[in-house]
């Protein structure tokens, strides 16, 4: 699919999925990550700002993917859940590194990085985060 | 003074035993483990790369270096398996750990002392003042060829140091023993390497490591007791044990920073790994010498001091140990041979 | 604003139809909802189209154009409407829009979708552009993924069963049986759909609605135009509002705030309450937001829905009917016909036209939903005119 081949739609992507770079308002105080074009709340009035988050959170919900899309097949089954991040967005990823017994709403995860996509033999490799559950409470 | 800022390590989790992989193959287990010194080693996710370690290992030396990524002038990634033959893996690192846009990079082989190598030419830009601070990794996620001898060492697993002024370990000097020699290659678009088999001894990994030791050793004019701790590059745990003793080096100097018993050979981190398992644990006043050896062949030999910094910073990450302890899970060969994508899939 | 009326129906059967192409569907439908209202095709004056991704699925855009060609009927206007699985109930809502400002008397709606053509790994991919491309499908999420953590949510904070949201695929079963134009046309128990494969933990086989293809149409009137017809079922409510695009965006997982503004609207408009409605046709693309949709049209509390369900308020003739159709997961989802098939549903219960699935009916509602609940639609449907509806 041509959403998965193109080399600038990912590329543009690359700081917030590498890094987790949102933003906030100053408006409102809200903080958004992926980062908003326009605060939602203040609209024009908005003032965003960049924020690079922590990485921290703890899981809101969980599912595991059996029947994958092309060209995740050889990862299935694999964890996605949306975590809930310190900062209050929320945002979905994989979990990885843990046990499924301890993959449950409320656990803390914390930020990885890890391979999200290969385009075949010949395309890119697409990068990005993932979460793995962590001891702290 | 130049050294090691901040140093970071990362292991994947998974662990394959020698005793499954020569199951498989009809080899008698005991003799196998016996003979490598090896019980198991690490096996990368699918969706874990030289990339992905290099950028947990950096992020962990950053953590401990406790420095603006910024002022991160060079990065310098030393592999066998960069997922790109043409694409550094230093660009994604680099963006990964926040040091774009001004800085220099580059990737770097050398069988498995490019890790070292990166090092070195990271020292030189500090001490000429090219960079305030420069990061070298050795990483990999090596294959070895079904069957083969390698298959029970060829691990995954890297280590990164971020070099630069007022270190917690001080790099008192470095010496390098380079020849032509054709003991392990790989050719371009081959999946798996080939290597001499007994020539991979003697007139490779002993001569190399061993003149490069006696090499540094005499540029800094220190006898080898007077080092604390002593790493050599880990193929299996036989050849490192051998040149120790050739040394005369007692067991509790060498082996804290002998892991490839329980990760295998992690190729470019190899080497790294034993390092930074020696830092987690090392006192302020220590002496560590660090011999490094890559295939083609070459040997890089370091004299390392470690000052009081360390004390405040050797708790800032995740341990070595940690890693090759903590969370591990066993696999069986076929798992292995899915993720290691044995079969063309 | 006039009032407008469904005047004709028509729609193909939902299924695997390897030998028809989206064209030839479309058509089938067009013609007998044509010929239900007893018109000829120049009587029709604009034509409106629900289509989710036939770009993706067959490579074909430009559709509103390609539906009055194969029609035989160009040169009128034709637009098409998408809003992923709501795309039927735009094309509708748009239609009934125009027809009560008073541009056209006749126009037909219709909403097709022909998924076959690709294999399932594409298909899931395909369907992914309803979530959010850049933060949900990148990494490889699927639908069933999404409404599973939506179903985890939902047993976790209201103790929601396995079993319960298993007895609403039942039910659409029971009476998918009685329906010809089902893709499923049989029953199934809690135990079979216990059983059937994980997609998507929690939710099994049996918890999703299929891949299908098929067409449906609708004729609509206005009020003037509807009098000539035999037995104009009236639109007397109709709301439509959106939500964020992405899950993770949504305030909360286990109700779809753009439910309730729709429901609210359209209940306003047709001066009624929730009780009152007999038979809905509600959004099960997955078992859970069948249950999800009763709390949020106001069938049963928030939270309830579970137990609504396992004490048969769901059943022909109970409280509220649900699905007579046999719902999305045993009639079909062909996505950009499901809201406008919905419809067609609710007109045959009020017409008195549904044989061995009749149940008492003086008013209906649809509820269709896009994506996770993006889009929502709810519209009423009623026998008689009392007020006007806008």
């Amino acid at each position: 699919m041509v959403h998965r081949s193109s080399v600038p739609m990912h590329w543009r992507l690359y700081e917030s999925r590498y890094n987790l770079v949102g933003n906030k308002c100053l408006v409102c105080g809200e903080f958004f990550y992926p980062s908003k074009i326009v605060c939602p709340n203040c609209r024009r009035r908005g003032i965003l700002k960049r924020v690079v988050f922590s990485g921290k959170g703890k899981i809101y919900s969980y599912t595991i993917i059996r029947n994958a899309p092309r060209g995740f097949e050889k990862y299935a089954p694999y964890v996605v859940a949306i975590v809930e991040l310190d900062e209050g967005p929320r945002v979905m990823g994989w979990i990885v590194d843990s046990k499924i017994s301890d993959i449950k709403i409320g656990r803390r995860v914390s930020v990885v990085f890890r391979k999200i996509y290969e385009d075949g033999k010949e395309g890119l490799i697409h990068y990005g985060f993932k979460f793995r559950v962590i001891d702290e409470k | 003074m130049f050294g090691i800022v901040g140093w970071g390590a990362y292991v994947p989790r998974y662990r394959i035993k020698t005793e499954e992989i020569a199951r498989v193959w009809g080899k008698d287990p005991k003799t196998i483990s016996k003979g490598l010194g090896i019980v198991e080693k690490s096996v990368p996710d699918l969706d874990e790369d030289t990339i992905t370690i290099s950028v947990e290992a950096a992020r962990n030396a950053l953590a401990r270096a406790g420095i603006d990524p910024k002022d991160i002038g060079s990065v310098y990634i030393g592999s066998e398996s960069h997922p790109y033959v043409v694409k550094p893996s230093g660009t994604v690192v680099a963006q990964a750990l926040g040091c774009t846009p001004e800085l220099m990079v580059a990737d770097l082989e050398f069988a498995c002392k490019a890790g070292t190598a990166g090092m070195q030419i990271v020292l030189a830009q500090v001490m000429a003042g090219m960079v305030k601070y420069g990061l070298a990794i050795g990483a990999d996620t090596s294959q070895g060829r079904p069957g083969d001898a390698l298959e029970y060492s060829a691990a995954a697993g890297g280590a990164a140091f971020i070099i630069g002024p007022k270190p917690a370990v001080v790099i008192e000097d470095t010496y390098s023993y380079t020849t032509d020699t054709p003991d392990f290659w790989r050719r371009e678009g081959q999946d798996y390497p080939k290597h001499g088999a007994r020539f991979t001894g003697k007139p490779a990994y002993f001569k190399h490591v061993i003149n490069a030791t006696y090499g540094l050793l005499e540029k800094v004019g220190r006898d080898v007791s007077e080092y604390d701790y002593v790493v050599f590059h880990m193929p299996n745990a036989k050849f490192p044990i051998k040149a120790m003793k050739h040394f005369k080096i007692p067991k509790e100097k060498y082996l804290p920073g002998l892991v490839v018993t329980k990760i295998g050979n992690c190729y470019s981190g190899s080497s790294l790994l034993g390092l930074s398992a020696v830092l987690d644990i090392a006192e302020p006043e220590q002496k560590i010498l660090l011999t490094s050896f890559g295939s083609g062949a070459g040997s890089d030999s370091f004299s390392l001091l470690v000052k009081d910094k360390i004390l405040d910073v050797q708790n800032k990450a995740p341990k070595t140990r940690d890693y090759i302890e903590k969370n591990k899970e066993y696999i069986d060969y076929g798992m292995y041979v899915k993720l290691r994508k044995k079969l063309k899939i | 604003m006039r009032n407008v009326a469904v005047v004709g129906v028509g729609e193909t059967a939902f299924g695997e139809h390897w030998e028809k192409s989206l064209r030839a569907l479309a058509v089938e439908a067009g013609i007998a909802a044509i010929r239900d209202a007893n018109i000829e095709g120049a009587d029709i004056e604009a034509m409106y189209i629900g289509n989710m991704s036939a770009g993706k699925f067959i490579g074909q855009e430009h559709l509103a154009a390609l539906a009055v060609d194969q029609a035989g009927l160009v040169g009128i206007p034709s637009s098409r409407l998408e809003a992923a699985c709501a795309s039927g109930s735009l094309a509708f809502r748009q239609a009934c829009l125009a027809v009560a400002s008073g541009e056209y008397d006749i126009v037909i709606a219709a909403g097709a979708e022909k998924m076959t053509d690709l294999q399932t790994e594409d298909v899931t991919t395909t369907l992914m552009g309803a979530g959010d491309q850049e933060w949900e499908g990148w990494l490889g999420m699927t639908f069933p993924g999404l409404y599973a953590l939506m179903a985890r949510r939902h047993m976790y904070e209201y103790n929601t069963t396995r079993e319960q949201m298993a007895l609403f695929s039942v039910n659409g079963h029971k009476n998918a049986a009685l329906n010809p134009k089902a893709q499923f046309p049989f029953e199934i128990t809690v135990e079979d759909v216990l059983n059937s494969p994980l997609v998507a933990d929690p939710l099994r086989l049996l918890d999703c609605s299929p891949v299908s293809d098929g067409a449906a149409a609708v004729i609509i009137a206005s009020e003037d135009a509807a009098k000539r017809f035999e037995n104009p079922i009236w639109l007397i409510g109709s709301g439509q509002a959106t939500d964020n695009l992405a899950l993770h965006d949504r305030k909360s997982l286990t109700s779809l705030r753009a439910t309730k503004i729709a429901a609210k609207k359209a209940y306003e408009q047709a001066g009624i309450s929730p009780e009152k409605i007999d038979v809905a046709e509600v959004h099960d693309c997955f078992s859970i937001n069948g249950l999800i949709a009763l709390e949020d049209l106001g069938f049963c509390e928030r939270g309830k829905s579970g137990k609504f369900v396992e004490d048969g308020n769901i059943e022909r003739g109970a409280a509220v009917s649900i699905n007579t159709s046999g719902g999305l997961k045993a009639k079909g989802h062909p996505v950009g016909a499901t809201g406008i098939s919905q419809i067609i549903e609710i007109v045959k219960q009020l017409r008195g036209e549904c044989g061995k699935r009749q149940v008492p009916a003086e008013f209906g509602l649809t509820h269709n939903v896009g994506g996770t609940g993006a889009t929502v639609v709810v519209n009423i449907f009623g026998k008689e005119l009392k007020e006007r509806w806008v």
